[in-house]
């Protein structure tokens, strides 16, 4: 973390930017917020370590059209995505710093919580293990127990877009999962289990629009269900289909898009899996036009604006993994 | 607030003997925002459309719905009604009752309850109509013909003879293509030579006609009337207004090696050449591949030689940037490759020839001087045979699947030929069928069988190699169901023709559809055969499928009718449902301009006021002229910023509610 | 009169069709000129190419009652826009895999490449889907199920 305060103060310093988009210490130890840091303000709060999971890529569209330079802190993971906003012209490439920092994944707090772990006061991390001081007296958990689910799929990726990048920190001790592995148990399910799986989960939406506001691929100006022209706009789910079309619709505009980052179901306050129907998309992507993944570059086409003159026919829906 | 008409029409008894129209038109009546409704034996007759415009003039109608045949059938005619009575063309919505009803129906009470629907949808849509203007666009009067063979040069001359101005684009550095190679043209046996020639002189002559050789098409933007072209001319290291086609620097270049394309590399030609004697210009170009001086920096004999400095072997390609009003695509057709036809040993014995090869060996401007003699050991060749539809008609994936169309009539003129000049030469043909449907065609034929005496054998031949100084050809014969094995001296192949290798690339650029063996279609194969279904693309020549040389120069004269058509006039109506980007909307992500065909879409940067001061986006804003009205953009874009007039998200989302009720 | 009894209570689904205006809805027409009967159930709705038809629009037709919706566009290679239904047939297969997702029977959605002169083929096609759907039933997955029965 000294290393890449040096490294802020020395661009604040020759005047590189004026601003910094990073994290900052919460109202709790372990909680971190994405803020904006001034050359005028100082780096005050300022914090980079395993709670930092937040994705700052979007916060750069607004902050790009501000006066002057700005630095944004990012992850491997989240350099995907701002190779996706250059792509897309949504940021102004001139007006950042990308200054690549190491990643060793995340930490869920939930995730210690639900292990019962009450009363959380702070967390320490000492290797593989995480201490956690709570007002019960101290508990340990291993890390790889409280590693984010994002992190847990994460391809292990390396930054794709950066001016400068900070190397360093001990490597991730952490077993990946199968990030399709969930997406094919479903496809196992016969039509009727997969449509009361999914009804249960979005019957718990709430529209609050988390998923919407955190995706860094999402970066409409107006959202089609704001646009009364759509035909669709809605405040709120009135019905359970506007639940169903609501989520179908969103996974289908960041289809051949989404990075696979996470953020969705992360900030989703009633858990639902989310990043279920966009690793769906991934995977029939991935499957039918050959591996893409999106962000990689900032001049592919993506899968849903190319074709080829070979492609799967919409039947292929009708046999594909059909038992 | 709208007021809708609704008209349904009987179609005589067409629509009326399974759908109750009255029951229709007073179910109309039920519709929100409907004033009127009625029904009438024939809405598109002349009463009809009186009846029609009298109605909107006394009910005050914003909007018509018409219940009737397809609107493929009868759109523009009750556009043009309603639009005499004083409304936009556009308030109108047809509800197809007949093709899609009445005709595929046959119970009464089916038939109108789905009337009743289709009207309702119609009625539905026409509340979100909205009075649309399709814009105008000047023509730029001036052509672009690409490709300087015969078709290509016989449009250029007919518009330019029309007095617009017209560019040939030619990748050769001389114009006259496939023809200037050919011997003799069936079936009058006309020396191709002795009528092209003086055509490409005409067209070099001409006021109106610019030529660019050794040129080709680098880019395309724009649309009808106004297309913007990049010309790249290659650099020729020779200057054209310097050079008098004296040819002394051809016959000083020291390096006579390259095989010579004119000749179908039969023989040699120099670092600096001349294609043929009667190329137009008559300007000798460097082969930078060849040449000792570009390559290395020494020799630079040619340059010594030239009385007129016109050497300049610094010259640079130059990109030239014009417009046009009209593209011509004249691209003609190559022999395909044969190297997939292994049995036929094409390459492997000097003595397999192509059609095309033959052609110059009958050539007196050919590398034999005009006397056949066979390329291994410069005999005469006593036997021959000729193979037919060697790629043509085939199944597999190595030939095409169509007839090449000229192969049967220039294999019947070269047994002639070679028998007028060789009387005592066995000739045999094997055929699949003889085709020769095109007037005193099949008497050119016969007289090859009858009076020459060649040999045709129905069947075809399985493989053909070298043995001992001859070319054996083994093959079948159907019709006496007998192996036969003929040990000739040359074999010539008649090898399918396939459109030239650019024409993919250009099809791209021009956004002109082709077909699977990339030939470009026509908008309509019987109705509009000389035009692309891409507006301003016209088509002339192989480019569009094989053809003889008649059939091209009556294509060429009738792309250069419709190009003509499109240049006298001085502005052109667009299509008024075109996409439309609302600026607030948008986030200029650029995608819809990835699926875009037209490259209708652009940027540019916007200021808007935002609360607290001003922002500047960057929005997507359709060019209407440019834009077909696909709608690929509108289902790309995310946030439903950009929409198709006339096929709005709320009109069909209204339709859809409407059939869903 | 047993027919008629049984048609009664036959199920009679409803069927949305968008239909590319160069194509498919030619074909249809030609399947009318050539009086191809094929059931009522169907409705089309034009648009210019099979690449306008938003995934709105078929989810809302579900949402609206619809029992089954089908595409039909020129056949690829042939698309009057040159590029339209290569678009369609990547958006909707993408689309109706996520529907089969989410457990909505996949044989309620539907592509078919139709040329203006496959008439014949637009009736068997439209005879075929109608058929598919009625078995199935009703559509209630994708509507408000706490309206419906």
């Amino acid at each position: 973390m000294q290393e890449i305060i040096e490294k802020i103060n020395e661009l604040f310093e020759n005047g590189t930017v004026n601003r910094v988009l990073a994290w900052k210490t919460g109202e709790f130890d372990y909680e971190r917020t994405p803020a904006v840091f001034t050359k005028e303000d100082g780096l005050d709060g300022f914090s980079y370590d395993s709670f930092c999971a937040a994705n700052l890529a979007k916060y750069l569209i607004l902050e790009t059209k501000k006066e002057g330079k700005i630095a944004i802190l990012a992850k491997p993971c989240d350099t995907y995505n701002l190779n996706l906003l250059i792509k897309e012209h949504r940021i102004d490439r001139e007006k950042v710093f990308i200054l690549g920092v190491p990643c060793r994944c995340k930490i869920d707090v939930e995730k210690i919580r639900a292990k019962g772990i009450k009363g959380i006061k702070s967390i320490k991390e000492e290797g593989d293990t995480l201490i956690i001081d709570t007002i019960y007296g101290e508990k340990t958990c291993p890390r790889q127990e409280a590693i984010q689910d994002k992190c847990l799929a994460c391809q292990g990726r390396t930054h794709v877009v950066f001016d400068e990048k900070i190397e360093g920190g001990e490597p991730a001790n952490v077993e990946k999962i199968d990030r399709m592995a969930e997406v094919e148990k479903l496809e196992a399910m016969t039509p009727q289990e997969r449509f009361d799986f999914w009804r249960s989960e979005l019957s718990k939406c709430i529209r609050c629009n988390a998923c919407r506001n955190v995706c860094p691929a999402c970066t409409c100006t107006t959202c089609v269900f704001d646009n009364p022209a759509s035909g669709v706009s809605s405040k709120a789910n009135t019905d359970t289909f506007e639940e169903n079309m609501f989520h179908i619709i969103r996974a289908f505009h960041v289809a051949g898009r989404c990075t696979d980052c996470g953020e969705c179901s992360r900030v989703c306050p009633q858990h639902i899996p989310l990043h279920l129907l966009n690793r769906k998309f991934i995977k029939e992507i991935n499957e039918l036009y050959g591996t893409y993944q999106s962000g990689e570059d900032a001049q592919s086409k993506g899968p849903l604006t190319n074709f080829t003159q070979e492609d799967a026919e919409p039947s292929i829906v009708y046999t594909k993994g059909r038992v | 607030m709208q007021k809708i008409g609704v008209f349904v029409c009987w179609c005589g008894s067409n629509i009326a003997a399974t759908v109750d129209v009255k029951a229709v038109a007073e179910a109309a009546k039920q519709q929100p925002n409907v004033v009127y409704a009625t029904d009438y034996q024939y809405m598109c007759s002349e009463s009809g459309q009186t009846l029609i415009i009298d109605a909107i003039k006394e009910y005050g109608l914003t909007g018509v719905v018409i219940c009737s045949c397809s609107p493929r059938m009868h759109e523009t005619t009750f556009r043009k009604a309603v639009q005499k009575a004083g409304l936009n063309p556009y308030m109108l919505e047809i509800a197809n009752i007949r093709e899609q009803c009445s005709w595929i129906h046959k119970d009464i009470k089916e038939g109108t309850e789905k009337a009743i629907i289709l009207m309702t949808a119609a009625v539905a849509k026409v509340q979100l109509n909205k009075p649309l203007i399709a814009g105008e666009s000047a023509v730029t009067k001036r052509c672009l013909v690409i490709g300087g063979g015969i078709a290509g040069i016989q449009t250029a001359l007919d518009v330019a003879d029309a007095g617009f101005e017209v560019d040939i684009v030619e990748k050769k550095p001389t114009i006259g293509g496939k023809m200037a190679q050919l011997d003799k043209t069936f079936p009058t046996l006309d020396c191709a030579a002795c009528i092209l020639t003086p055509k490409m002189v005409d067209a070099a002559a001409h006021d109106k006609i610019t030529l660019y050789t050794y040129s080709e098409v680098e880019a395309v933007k724009g649309f009808v009337g106004n297309f913007t072209v990049t010309i790249r001319k290659k650099a020729r290291y020779v200057k054209e207004n310097l050079c008098t086609g004296c040819g002394i620097c051809t016959e000083k270049c020291p390096m006579k090696k390259q095989p010579n394309e004119f000749n179908m590399g039969l023989d040699k030609r120099g670092a600096i050449y001349i294609p043929f004697a009667q190329a137009v210009p008559k300007v000798p170009v460097i082969d930078p591949d060849a040449c000792i001086k570009l390559k290395t920096g020494k020799c630079g004999i040619c340059s010594k030689f030239c009385q007129v400095q016109a050497i300049d072997y610094t010259q640079k390609d130059e990109l030239i940037e014009k417009k046009y009003g009209a593209i011509v695509v004249a691209t003609g057709f190559n022999l395909i490759k044969l190297d997939k036809f292994g049995e036929l040993s094409y390459g492997l014995c000097p003595d397999v020839v192509t059609s095309l090869e033959y052609e110059r060996l009958m050539n007196a401007a050919g590398p034999t001087k005009g006397h056949l003699l066979r390329p291994s050991d410069g005999k005469e060749p006593k036997t021959i045979v000729f193979v037919q539809c060697v790629g043509s008609r085939g199944n597999s994936c190595k030939e095409k699947s169509y007839c090449s169309k000229v192969c049967c009539m220039y294999t019947a003129k070269h047994a002639m030929l070679t028998k007028d000049h060789y009387p005592d030469t066995d000739i045999y043909v094997f055929y699949i069928d003889v085709r020769t449907p095109g007037k005193n065609f099949d008497e050119f034929y016969r007289r090859a069988v009858e009076q020459y005496g060649v040999n045709y054998i129905k069947g075809q031949v399985g493989k053909v190699y070298e043995e001992n100084g001859k070319v054996m050809v083994q093959g079948s014969d159907l019709l006496s169901n007998e192996q036969v094995l003929i040990p000739a001296d040359m074999v010539v192949l008649a090898t399918a023709i396939e459109p030239d290798e650019s024409a993919r690339k250009l099809g791209t650029m021009l956004t002109a559809s082709m077909d699977t063996n990339d030939f470009f279609t026509e908008a309509h194969a019987k109705l509009r055969p000389v035009e692309s279904p891409t507006a301003g693309i016209f088509l002339s020549g192989m480019a569009q499928g094989p053809k003889d040389i008649p059939e091209t120069v009556s294509q060429a004269g009738a792309a250069a009718a419709k190009v003509i058509g499109l240049l006298a006039k001085d502005k052109l109506l667009g299509n008024p449902c075109v996409a439309h980007s609302d600026e607030m909307l948008c986030n200029g992500c650029s995608t819809c301009a990835n699926v875009c065909p037209y490259g209708a879409i652009e940027y540019q940067n916007k200021e808007f006021r935002i609360p607290g001061g001003v922002e500047t986006r960057r929005i997507a804003v359709v060019n209407e002229a440019v834009c077909q009205g696909c709608g690929a953009c509108t289902v790309t874009c995310p946030s439903g910023a950009m929409d198709l007039k006339g096929f709005t998200n709320r009109q069909i989302m209204a339709e859809v509610d409407a059939i869903c009720k | 009169m047993q027919v008629n009894e049984t048609a009664k209570e036959q199920f009679r689904p409803v069927i949305v069709a968008f239909c590319c205006n160069w194509c498919s809805y030619a074909g249809a027409d030609l399947a009318g000129s050539s009086r191809l009967n094929y059931p009522a159930d169907v409705k089309i709705i034009r648009v210019p190419c099979s690449c306008r038809v938003n995934p709105l629009f078929i989810l809302r037709a579900f949402e609206r009652g619809a029992d089954g919706v089908i595409l039909c566009g020129c056949h690829p290679g042939d698309c009057h826009y040159s590029t339209g239904n290569y678009y369609t047939r990547r958006r909707m297969t993408l689309l109706f895999s996520m529907l089969d997702y989410m457990g909505i029977e996949r044989e309620r959605t539907r592509v078919e490449w139709v040329s203006a002169a496959e008439g014949a083929k637009f009736a068997a096609t439209m005879n075929d889907f109608i058929s598919t759907v009625a078995k199935l039933g009703e559509n209630r997955k994708l509507r408000d199920l706490r309206c419906k029965k």
